[in-house]
């Protein structure tokens, strides 16, 4: 807990993390995904724990956290390997934002808007010269890119976007407004979503320093405080045509970025509820009550239990998920499934953790209540829990529910 | 440079450590194993770092054990070893485990073989000074700072008790890494990708008779409850000081 100088307890710092594998799913893991694994799990405990709290507190973003980030490999491993990326698998890319979120959802949101949301774009839909231009620079944390389709008036519906390009000689003239851009404060290059003057929808590479472009950042949220988020506007800040992505029209190009970053969301959330699981089991095997440990009361098991039932049964649905990417097979609609479950699992998880820590589960001592905060805006972002629900409603009757 | 580094597999420093029925074997159900950290941390990534410096050369990981330890190898390749040994064999005892190591280091014409100052799981601390034995190399050990400007000759800081010392050596040797040889690396995912290509040599072992076979292990007593003793009575507590924690 705090002190009256605003530090954080030695304990808060600690990471005692001990991960938990019910169903023996690393065996369905190969050896680069358990090393991936590994590797990150240790990163988190050494770089993540000890700073996070603090930096949760006081509502910043740790920005050193970027370049150790790239240095790990967290930025676009499944991109491959001659363009910056880690020429990884799915699979490896889910565990990795598994391990992120483990730490923090904000560190996760740092790492997936890079991989996802800029550097896939540019790899997917770019030209040659800007997949030479961009991604290596991108992937080894050189430059923080952002995205930027939500609006201020839009955003469950995207397509009502109103930021616009309007070709003038050489160049795009780009007008409009994002809202919740993750990094966008920071960001070198924003991949950005507008329509042309035929109503399509494009993406144009905007960098910062373009005059007419600025991103002010958001202040008083009371989730992801260690992630920065701000705006993005755009005043007829002149774009070269050389920065549209040439390879996309239409929403599914933002909407395919999308289904990557809920891919790896649907893992990450799995993260966070790992923590706040084995915080509350460690902390219901120590706390005695009633001269006994509270873990041994029926009520506390029955939260615990229930805890690792869904954790469990999430990391199934994740696993499945990645085997389906890897093959080329998985559907937008099966990750919004598995993106909805999950986070709302972790959320829910989270609730139960912190009714087990009792009082100190709403301290800094412990990670849940950062957790719960967080996960708030995960059950939002990126396709709110309704709207998830809606994509399978949809799927499975043919019928659109969304208007 | 050719260097050579002993890795070895050791269970994680919090697994619970428990026998098999006949009491002569580790239960290794459910254990989740780690490169030994000394091994790993200050033996390994020194010898990296010195291939990355001007001297430059080239680092291989040797590990004595069957096929279950390619894990670990593979971790090794992954920080940056370019290739690596397994010797076949499941030993029984330390003397066969450097046995090995030194059959295999004498065809290599390395200039330093690195080791961690002991395993975390049996801390027998033996293998270096056997190894450095068969191959009649000069052992040194605890070493806590490793530095050489022509690769023919070294300084050594080593941790010794209550101090250290500083010793000159020239190539080659044995040495055993001690904390502050190196500090820890985490391997990236290109580091892990590239390992994939890197070889990963196994070998026959070489014809070695065990002298020594554990037979039983034993756990260290539970720890007993703690008993208070009336103040007054202090003859219970002379009594149970000798006779039962026969300390007096």
């Amino acid at each position: 807990m705090s002190n009256q100088n605003g530090t954080i307890s030695k304990r808060a710092r600690e990471d005692r993390f001990q991960a938990h594998d019910y169903y023996q799913i690393d065996d369905l893991l190969s050896e680069d995904h358990l090393l991936a694994r590994d590797a990150v799990r240790t990163w988190v405990k050494q770089e993540v724990s000890p700073i996070i709290e603090e930096y949760s507190e006081k509502g910043e973003c740790p920005t050193h956290l970027f370049k150790g980030l790239a240095e790990i490999g967290a930025f676009g491993p499944s991109i491959p390997s001659e363009y910056g990326g880690g020429g990884m698998d799915e699979m490896a890319y889910g565990i990795i934002m598994q391990e992120l979120e483990r730490g923090d959802s904000g560190i996760r949101s740092m790492a997936s808007v890079q991989g996802s949301l800029v550097m896939y774009p540019i790899y997917r839909f770019g030209s040659e010269e800007q997949k030479r231009k961009y991604l290596p620079k991108l992937g080894n944390g050189e430059f923080i890119g952002c995205f930027g389709l939500t609006e201020p008036d839009h955003g469950s519906n995207p397509n009502g976007m109103v930021t616009n390009i309007k070709e003038d000689g050489d160049s795009y003239i780009l007008n409009g407004a994002k809202m919740w851009i993750t990094n966008s404060p920071l960001a070198d290059v924003a991949v950005v979503w507008a329509k042309d003057e035929s109503g399509i929808i494009r993406g144009v590479i905007v960098e910062k320093g373009m005059k007419g472009f600025s991103a002010p950042e958001i202040h008083g949220k009371w989730s992801l405080r260690a992630s920065i988020t701000g705006e993005l506007v755009f005043e007829d800040v002149r774009v070269p045509k050389s920065n549209l992505l040439p390879n996309v029209q239409g929403l599914k190009g933002p909407l395919s970025c999308l289904s990557k970053a809920r891919y790896g969301i649907s893992w990450g959330a799995i993260g966070a509820a790992m923590d706040c699981y084995d915080s509350a089991l460690r902390y219901a095997k120590e706390r005695s009550q009633f001269g006994k440990p509270i873990a041994q009361f029926q009520l506390t098991q029955k939260k615990l239990a229930e805890m690792i039932t869904e954790i469990t049964k999430a990391q199934l649905l994740a696993w499945r998920l990645g085997t389906l990417a890897d093959a080329g097979k998985v559907t937008p609609a099966q990750i919004s499934m598995a993106k909805r479950n999950n986070v709302n699992m972790a959320l829910e998880v989270a609730r139960e953790a912190r009714q087990i820590h009792g009082g100190m589960g709403i301290t800094n001592e412990y990670p849940i209540m950062r957790h719960m905060m967080n996960l708030e805006t995960v059950l939002t972002y990126e396709g709110t829990h309704d709207i998830h629900l809606l994509i399978t409603g949809q799927d499975i009757t043919g019928l659109n529910a969304f208007q | 440079m050719k260097l050579l580094v002993c890795v070895s597999k050791t269970p994680d420093t919090t697994t619970k450590i428990v026998f098999n029925a006949a009491g002569n074997e580790l239960d290794t159900n459910g254990v989740q194993y780690i490169m030994n950290p000394y091994d790993e941390w200050y033996a390994l990534v020194r010898a990296l770092e010195l291939k990355e410096s001007p001297l430059g050369g080239s680092v291989t990981i040797i590990n004595v054990g069957p096929d279950a330890n390619d894990a670990i190898i593979r971790k090794g390749l992954a920080i940056g070893a370019d290739e690596a040994v397994r010797i076949n064999a499941d030993p029984k005892s330390a003397l066969n485990v450097a046995f090995q190591i030194a059959e295999y280091a004498k065809q290599g014409n390395f200039d330093m073989i690195l080791l961690g100052k002991e395993t975390i799981d049996y801390n027998g601390s033996e293998i270096g000074a056997m190894v450095a034995e068969f191959l009649d190399l000069p052992f040194i050990s605890y070493a806590s700072k490793l530095d050489t400007a022509d690769g023919k000759t070294a300084t050594i800081q080593r941790d010794i008790e209550g101090g250290i010392e500083v010793v000159e050596v020239a190539t080659p040797f044995v040495l055993s890494a001690a904390k502050g040889l190196a500090e820890q690396r985490i391997p990236n995912m290109k580091g892990i990708m590239m390992a994939k290509s890197k070889p990963l040599n196994v070998l026959a072992p070489a014809p070695f008779d065990e002298l020594s076979v554990p037979v039983h292990y034993d756990l260290p007593p539970a720890k007993a409850s703690v008993r208070m003793i009336a103040p007054e009575n202090m003859e219970e507590l002379v009594r149970l000081l000798h006779e039962e924690a026969k300390v007096i």
